[in-house]
């Protein structure tokens, strides 16, 4: 089987305006959404108390809701998860109380709710850890980022290493964006999540770059626009084949991964949509917008001998 | 055209059969079981396996298998409701004098056991179980440091007949001491100098007076540091053991935290009243009028107390106390002067150096016991029911005969072994006043969430696994079915190396996986593109296949790099889940790279390789 008899020809630079006010407005769009809802931190960031437990017949969470309020928490949010048995408490981080006392006690309340009551999950996490983990999370992005931009700028230029480094944060942010705007929860798993949408898009980023080097080299009259043209169009196939694979496999994940990795599978799929639009229509035109010339990708030393001497 | 030589062949052979064998221990699983282990001198004979038969015949529950050996008994069990059932019996019927812990023995064949083949290690989310990270309060241990000082350098400069005016810690960090004339001033700086090492001082001149401050040397807060953390460690060990947990993990982390991971807990409550609960000591005179047997009988002498060693010896001891635990600022195991036999050394602070100069003073060549009293919780069978018990045990951990009047360091000899000795200090360690310490992250798998999460793992791995499969095959042809054959070897390959590398396998790592197998056919995807575009361009077969290889390597070496420079990063920054995520993807990027370069060149060569050909199924 075949998509692609022959390599295609389209004019996907021609079209680089057009993608650009697209990808502008969508970008927009996340950014409104981080200003206007947030991002649903977990509590891995703000800190606070999560329990899961299982009932062993159906509750009603008003019942569960006014438990927890005579047991002092009020403040606690309730939700089912699963099945009509099952429910998540969130309770946010409270100043002086003793972090091991506090999940002893929201489990009494919750006992008074009902007959048996099993534990499913128990997370606390203190205000300093949480502030920690968002620290961390950051520093972990913006060294991937840095760590790309080198690894790139090495291997061929700076200017497709900043267009790479533009193209990953671009689909970084709306992926962001929308993990905001379907108010998915962010929590460290979310956090993996966005990076290796950032890895993946990458990964797709640099098999057209590879390409545009390797005809930039070959084809001595064309211009920018028709190398890069043609090197988005010799990778077609590829970038169409691998998109759909990874998604099959993650559309496995989300529907049968269960609880925690759902969202994170969700957000991933999002991801590599956008991955794979962005390696097509962001990073190849902004690097012709950077103005990446032959000039720039000629073999220098002895680039062009180390293609050859591998199995 | 297109051959490998027979090394190529057999190097790829090799690394796939070890792959296989270090992955298979994986496939037996592991089962539920109890890990019974004794606390002291309790036998572990074949009357303990008849007991603990009675107890689980009596809960009507039917073990698997018993196994005895060293470390103790291993009851496998049918599934985790019986192993959570089995557990409560055997716990009742055997008493405190057992540890039993629930456990997952693994499955493995003794013939790959034998070759160091284990299973993965599953993470708390798969496993269930409760991690816990704790922080020592640091401030509150230079300042317990401090006010050590300051009660030492008072009994000081009252023996020194030097005159003061106050002496007291500052707020925030510092000691001061003011003085009542500048003259005075010299004689303190003297004493400090002779006697007060680990303190550096400053003398302060205003219209206030004369006055001293002080301050802890750097090096000597460090060591006070590090000697809380190393305090917390080992009591948190001791009672980790008390608690009955298999294989937990507690370890340092940082410079004040310390992470605690126990396996297979349920009952996070007990867990925290057991880590959280507070061992004390007591030195006592022992009793040498009465007799300790008489006592046994019933008639316990007015003033005295009767007490068990840890070996069950009866031992009366007076009931007047003469200092408790919370005094004692160190103790190690180490060699006595003079004989160089085993010893422990003793160091308190200066109230209690006072203290027990008074008591012993008089006491000089009687022996005292030291008695360790620690809070337990005990599951006891009441009926049907099996109710939590809080008892207060205490034990005489050693006898010692006092040899002088004894102060601020002191040792204890006539030790039989380095191994006593190092239990005694272990015991004296953690009866001492610890450094306060608290819980600020807690993360508690259920096991019906654990196994839930495993279940599903499993089933989106195959169901995702096949949809690849399926569609390479269709999509690729012949080639199609190498790119699976290398694919599931990629899996078997990655299997072997989180075994043997044990690394921790999380739910999110089993997307990890998953992620992995996307991404590995990606590296054939871009060679069989490659061979169809040169089969396009009009390159012969045989020419095609090789110039495929060669002008996709580069790329896949590109693009696997940048990916996994944002793993490693991630493996870097990334805690608990995040942490098993990015392992397994970034062992997945390295044996794909192997698998779906070599292990699928490998398979192409022996099909088409050196034959003449019209065309090619890819």
């Amino acid at each position: 089987m075949d998509l692609f008899k022959k390599t295609p020809k389209i004019d996907f630079m021609s079209k680089r305006y057009l993608a650009f006010v697209l990808s502008g407005l969508v970008f927009a769009v996340s950014i409104a959404s981080f200003f206007v809802r947030g991002l649903n931190l977990g509590i891995d960031f703000t800190g606070g108390t999560l329990i899961e437990v299982e009932y062993n017949k159906a509750v009603d969470l008003a019942e569960v809701r006014g438990a927890l309020a005579r047991g002092g928490f009020e403040d606690a949010i309730v939700q089912h998860v699963g099945t009509s048995k099952g429910v998540m408490v969130r309770i946010p981080p409270r100043e002086g109380l003793n972090s091991a006392d506090l999940s002893n006690r929201v489990l009494e309340a919750l006992k008074t709710a009902g007959t048996s009551v099993e534990i499913r999950q128990v997370d606390f996490v203190g205000p300093q850890v949480g502030q920690e983990l968002v620290e961390d999370g950051g520093l972990a992005l913006v060294f991937a980022l840095i760590g790309i931009l080198f690894y790139v700028a090495f291997r061929f230029e700076l200017r497709l290493a900043v267009a790479a480094v533009i193209a990953t944060l671009h689909d970084l942010i709306i992926t962001a964006g929308l993990v905001s705007l379907l108010g998915l929860q962010f929590d460290l798993t979310m956090l993996a999540a966005i990076l290796t949408v950032a890895g993946y898009s990458v990964n797709d980023t640099i098999v057209v770059f590879d390409r545009i080097r390797e005809n930039f080299r070959k084809l001595r009259k064309e211009g920018a626009v028709e190398v890069l043209n043609r090197s988005v169009n010799e990778t077609l196939s590829r970038t169409l084949v691998t998109g759909p694979t990874t998604l099959f496999v993650l559309f496995a994940l989300y529907y049968l991964g269960g609880g925690v990795i759902d969202d994170f599978a969700l957000a991933l799929i999002l991801g590599i949509v956008i991955g794979t639009f962005s390696s097509i229509y962001v990073a190849s035109p902004v690097a012709l917008v950077l103005g990446v010339s032959r000039a720039d990708l000629l073999p220098v030393k002895k680039e062009g001998a180390e293609l050859g001497g591998r199995p | 055209m297109n051959r490998y030589p027979l090394w190529k062949n057999l190097l790829i052979l090799s690394i796939i059969v070890l792959g296989a064998i270090y992955a298979l221990p994986n496939l037996y699983g592991e089962y539920p079981a109890l890990q019974i282990s004794t606390v002291r001198s309790a036998q572990l004979d074949a009357a303990l396996e008849d007991q603990v038969r009675a107890a689980l015949k009596e809960a009507q529950l039917e073990p698997l298998a018993l196994e005895r050996d060293a470390r103790g008994l291993l009851v496998r069990l049918t599934d985790t409701e019986a192993q959570l059932k089995a557990n409560d019996a055997v716990a009742a019927a055997l008493g405190s004098d057992y540890v039993v812990a629930l456990n997952l023995a693994p499955a493995t064949p003794a013939w790959l056991q034998a070759l160091g083949a284990k299973p993965m290690y599953l993470g708390l989310d798969l496993r269930g179980g409760v991690h816990f990270l704790m922080e020592v309060d640091m401030e509150a241990v230079v300042r317990m440091a401090e006010e050590r000082f300051v009660s030492d350098l008072r009994s000081a400069l009252r023996e020194k007949k030097i005159r003061y005016k106050t002496l007291a810690r500052e707020a925030g960090r510092g000691i001061l001491v003011t003085l009542r004339d500048a003259a005075s001033q010299s004689e303190v700086e003297d004493l400090l100098n002779e006697e007060f090492r680990d303190l550096t001082f400053a003398p302060k001149n205003d219209s206030e007076g004369s006055a001293v401050r002080l301050n802890l040397k750097e090096d000597y807060i460090r060591e006070t540091r590090k000697l809380a953390l190393q305090q917390n460690l080992t009591t948190l060990r001791n009672r980790v053991n008390e608690l009955g947990v298999a294989e937990p993990i507690i370890q340092q982390h940082g410079l004040d935290r310390l992470i605690v991971q126990l396996p297979g807990v349920q009952d996070t409550a007990r867990a925290k009243e057991i880590l959280g609960a507070t061992a004390t000591l007591e030195f006592r005179m022992q009793d040498e009028e009465h007799d300790a047997q008489e006592a046994v009988g019933g008639k316990t002498p007015p003033g005295a107390k009767l007490y068990r060693t840890r070996e069950g010896e009866a031992v009366l001891l007076k009931r007047q106390v003469m200092l408790t635990g919370e005094y004692i600022i160190d103790a190690s195991a180490g060699l006595d002067s003079v004989e160089n036999r085993p010893a422990v050394d003793i160091t308190l602070d200066g109230k209690g150096a006072r203290i027990f100069s008074r008591a012993t003073r008089d006491n000089v060549g009687r022996p005292m016991g030291i008695v360790f009293i620690e809070t337990k919780i005990d599951k006891q069978k009441k009926g049907n029911e099996t109710i939590k018990v809080k008892k207060t045990v205490e034990e005489v951990i050693n006898i010692a005969t006092i040899r002088e009047q004894l102060s601020k360091r002191f040792q204890i000899t006539g030790l039989d072994s380095t191994e006593e000795a190092r239990n005694l200090a272990l015991l004296l360690r953690a009866g001492a006043l610890a450094a306060p310490i608290s819980i600020i992250e807690e993360r508690t798998v259920g096991p019906s969430l654990g196994q839930d999460n495993i279940t599903m793992g499993y089933n989106a791995s195959v169901i995702g696994f096949a949809l690849v499969l399926v569609f390479t095959a269709v999509y690729y042809g012949v080639f199609g079915l190498v790119a699976d054959l290398a694919l599931a070897l990629n899996l078997v390959l990655l299997l072997a190396l989180m075994s043997l590398l044990q690394a921790t396998l999380t739910l999110p790592g089993i997307a990890g996986i998953v992620l992995t197998v996307g991404m590995a056919i990606d590296a054939n995807v871009l060679i069989f593109e490659r061979i169809r575009e040169e089969l396009r361009n009009g390159t012969t077969p045989q020419a095609a296949i090789n110039a495929g290889y060669e002008k996709a390597f580069a790329t896949i070496a590109d693009s696997n790099l940048t990916t996994l420079i944002a793993t490693v990063v991630l493996f870097a920054f990334g805690t608990g889940p995040v942490k098993g995520f990015a392992v397994t993807l970034s062992l997945g990027i390295v044996t794909s790279m192997f698998t779906a370069i070599a292990g699928t060149r490998a398979v192409i060569n022996l099909l088409y390789g050196g034959r003449r050909l019209a065309r090619l199924a890819v």
